[in-house]
């Protein structure tokens, strides 16, 4: 919506110095510039308030040596990108970047992979279907404290629901929050029951735009249900995919909360990924560290900027 | 078709800029100012702590405000948690709207002084010498106080004395490491849980491992040494051994102490601070204090706040705020601060004579208050919590399986001295 906006507002601007709109500009104040910019105002200030401020002071940070002490003084010395250097030649840098690459990773292809059987299951109206997709979206609505701790309590290695049952049926229980070979598995698994209400409502709502008369001509070509798929449902729902997969992609890089709350990125840093640290460095410890978590943050905003710039190339070339 | 494209990448710019904005986690909202600094005395006085759970109209919010009525002015509380209290002092004292007082975790004191951003106790007219060296050691950098404990609480080994019996386990016996493990080895074959604690991968666990690291001989400027290996392995043997819980090593003290008041264990590690609760479990329990690797009572890390001053740009409001401190610091105010909250005692000879009193119960609690350490002291100050950070990692590590506990500490103590500069 916001973008649309801001093509109507760079369009009018554009226009304003010819000399057709200013004879209309003579004729009537609507063409005038300043009206232009009035309209546009609002969302600049918001824009600049709130988008480009926080980036500017994150860059800033990070530039800086910002100790608690120049923090409070406000006189931190410059040290151009020597918080990035400390940060990639860190030890911890190589396997938090592998733990998000998996934790992203792991994560989309999942809740992708079960949101789309979920949308192409209830794209099919039955009874209780409506009720049965509101349920699915329990998730979504819960607070992320509630579920993430409803999680830890699941995955408890001593009093957990989950090692209940898998004694029951015969297995050895898994340590999953306390086992370094086992905490990234576990928040995985609890970020994909979170995204997966995120992926049916977009793809189901993606299905709805696929006109009925084509999945008519499909059967009567005598298509079966698993062509029909992959020859009809698949392609034509791509671009709701392209964009689902990205903004899944940059809500997962950013995940702090439910990391935090179930494993704090431990035991012995097995579970962190690269938010999580740059959170930690900033609030985890008694000794905040600005600029290095800032660092760490606009990496990751570098990270979420490669993956966009692919999506687009992938959008142009498709339209050409 | 080029407008798509356009629109698509301005969509895009726009989502990334919002991880920016989350991840990135630069500023933050400036939190409740109102120190208002123009007000004349008679005015408003900004106070903030970090005891949430005492709301508006209980015994701690009116005890303030007494403070307040007697210096003749108005105290506007503000509660935070102990973390975000730290955090907001931090933006405060950068924009320059810092609370008249504030109580603050005694660790994150050296912190805050280091800023430039408190007043010292001598600016305001304070004489320290009579408060325990020990429990005021976290509030003095290079010599100088700046702040004064309200109190002192400190950890200890509560006990289910049904499982303990059941076992044929007498808790007086326990008076070292070896007499300790016999303990939980027996609580084990009689079926019990022997033993839980909180190594959280945060500054708690290190509260918490902190009495069995100095208990063994440690210090924090070495933490490979053998002393602090065998104090990692004590805890690392207790999960092998199954004595332990495993979720011991995500546990937070709130969480070790609800497994206990299960009441299928037999000892927990816990905090003064949780003797009514104790008292009110729906089994007998008791306490000892925390032994030492060769007998005697370990060194328990001190926990507890300090009230201190923060700078001012209108010196003239220091006045009032030393009638405040001044009110919460005297023996009866310790004393009455002591009854406000549950066992918190006071940090002065004077005041712990006058409490003792009143309850003379407690001096048990008293005795392990005067033994425990400061957490910054041994003029570690700032260097604590970066310490502290690889303390606590290492810990997990080696209780979760990851290394070994020599490995760990190994790791801890390089990254401890390329952290702290050393």
């Amino acid at each position: 919506m916001t973008t649309t906006e801001l093509d109507a507002v760079s369009t009018t601007e554009d226009q304003a110095p010819t000399p057709r709109t200013r004879r209309s500009w003579q004729r009537t104040i609507h063409g005038s510039p300043w009206t232009a910019i009035a309209f546009a105002a609002p969302l600049v200030i918001y824009l600049v308030a709130f988008y480009a401020y926080p980036l500017m002071r994150s860059v800033d940070l990070s530039v800086h040596d910002y100790n608690i002490r120049a923090f409070v003084q406000g006189d931190a010395e410059f040290v151009g990108l020597a918080n990035y250097v400390d940060v990639i030649t860190s030890d911890l840098f190589q396997p938090a970047l592998w733990n998000t690459f998996l934790f992203v990773g792991v994560s989309i292809l999942f809740q992708y992979g079960i949101g789309l059987a979920l949308a192409v299951f209830f794209r099919n109206n039955f009874r209780l279907s409506g009720v049965l997709r509101a349920l699915f979206l329990v998730p979504w609505l819960l607070p992320l404290i509630v579920s993430a701790s409803t999680w830890a309590w699941m995955m408890n290695s001593d009093s957990g629901i989950v090692n209940a049952f898998l004694l029951a049926v015969g297995m050895d229980p898994i340590n999953w929050l306390t086992s370094p070979d086992w905490s990234l598995t576990a928040v995985i698994i609890a970020n994909i029951w979170l995204g997966i209400p995120f992926n049916l409502v977009i793809l189901y709502s993606g299905l709805q735009n696929i006109p009925g008369d084509v999945y008519e001509a499909a059967s009567l070509d005598g298509a079966g249900a698993w062509k029909t798929f992959w020859r009809i449902t698949f392609p034509l729902l791509r671009p709701v995919s392209a964009i689902t997969i990205l903004l899944g992609l940059v809500y997962t890089l950013k995940v702090v909360d439910i990391i935090w709350i179930m494993t704090k990125g431990g035991p012995a840093n097995s579970s962190l990924i690269l938010s999580v640290w740059s959170y930690r460095e900033a609030f985890g410890t008694g000794q905040p560290a600005f600029s290095p978590a800032s660092a760490i943050g606009n990496l990751l905003i570098l990270i979420a900027l490669v993956f966009g710039l692919i999506y687009v190339r992938l959008q142009s070339r498709e339209e050409h | 078709m080029n407008f798509t494209h356009k629109r698509t990448t301005v969509a895009f710019a726009t989502a990334a800029i919002a991880v920016g904005a989350l991840a990135g986690c630069s500023t933050s909202d400036g939190g409740e100012n109102a120190s208002g600094s123009a007000d004349a005395p008679g005015g408003t006085y900004t106070w903030w702590d970090p005891y949430p759970q005492h709301t508006e109209g209980s015994d701690w919010q009116n005890r303030v405000q007494a403070c307040g009525d007697e210096a003749g002015v108005t105290i506007e509380r503000t509660a935070y948690d102990t973390t975000a209290l730290t955090n907001q002092l931090l933006l405060s004292a950068q924009e320059g709207t810092s609370p008249d007082v504030v109580l603050l975790d005694n660790p994150a004191v050296s912190t805050l002084a280091e800023t430039g951003a408190i007043t010292s106790m001598d600016e305001l007219g304070f004489d320290t010498s009579n408060i325990d060296e020990n429990l005021l050691a976290a509030g003095v950098v290079d010599g100088t106080a700046y702040g004064i404990p309200i109190g002192a609480n400190t950890l200890a080994l509560y006990y289910n004395a049904e499982i303990l019996d059941a076992a044929g386990v007498d808790p007086s016996t326990i008076t070292d490491w070896d007499s300790l493990n016999a303990a939980l080895e027996a609580i084990d074959a009689a079926g019990s849980r022997a033993i839980t604690f909180a190594g959280i991968g945060t500054e708690e666990g290190s509260f918490q491992f902190l009495p069995w690291f100095w208990g063994a001989g440690a210090d924090l400027t070495e933490l490979n040494s053998p002393e602090a290996v065998e104090a990692v392995q004590l805890w690392v043997d207790w999960l092998d051994n199954g004595w332990a819980p495993q979720s011991a090593i995500q546990n937070s003290q709130n969480t070790a102490w609800e497994e206990f008041l299960d009441g299928q264990t037999g000892f927990v590690e816990n905090g003064t601070w949780q003797v009514n609760s104790a008292a009110e479990a729906g089994f007998e329990t008791g306490y000892i204090t925390l032994p030492a690797k060769d007998g005697g009572a370990a060194p328990a890390p001190t926990g507890g706040e300090f009230v201190m001053a923060p700078v001012q740009s209108d010196t003239a409001r220091y006045d009032v705020t030393s009638q405040i401190v001044e009110c919460m610091t005297t023996p009866e105010g310790f004393v009455e601060t002591a009854n406000t909250f549950a066992y918190y005692i006071p940090p002065t000879a004077d005041g712990q004579e006058a409490f003792l009193e009143e309850h003379p119960e407690l001096s048990v609690w008293v005795d392990a208050v005067r033994a425990a350490k400061g957490r910054t002291s041994d003029n570690l100050g700032t260097d604590y919590p970066l310490i502290s950070e690889q303390l606590w990692t290492a810990v997990q590590a080696a209780m979760s399986g990851a290394m070994s506990a020599q490995d760990a500490m190994d790791a801890a103590q390089d990254a401890a001295v390329a952290a702290t500069g050393e």
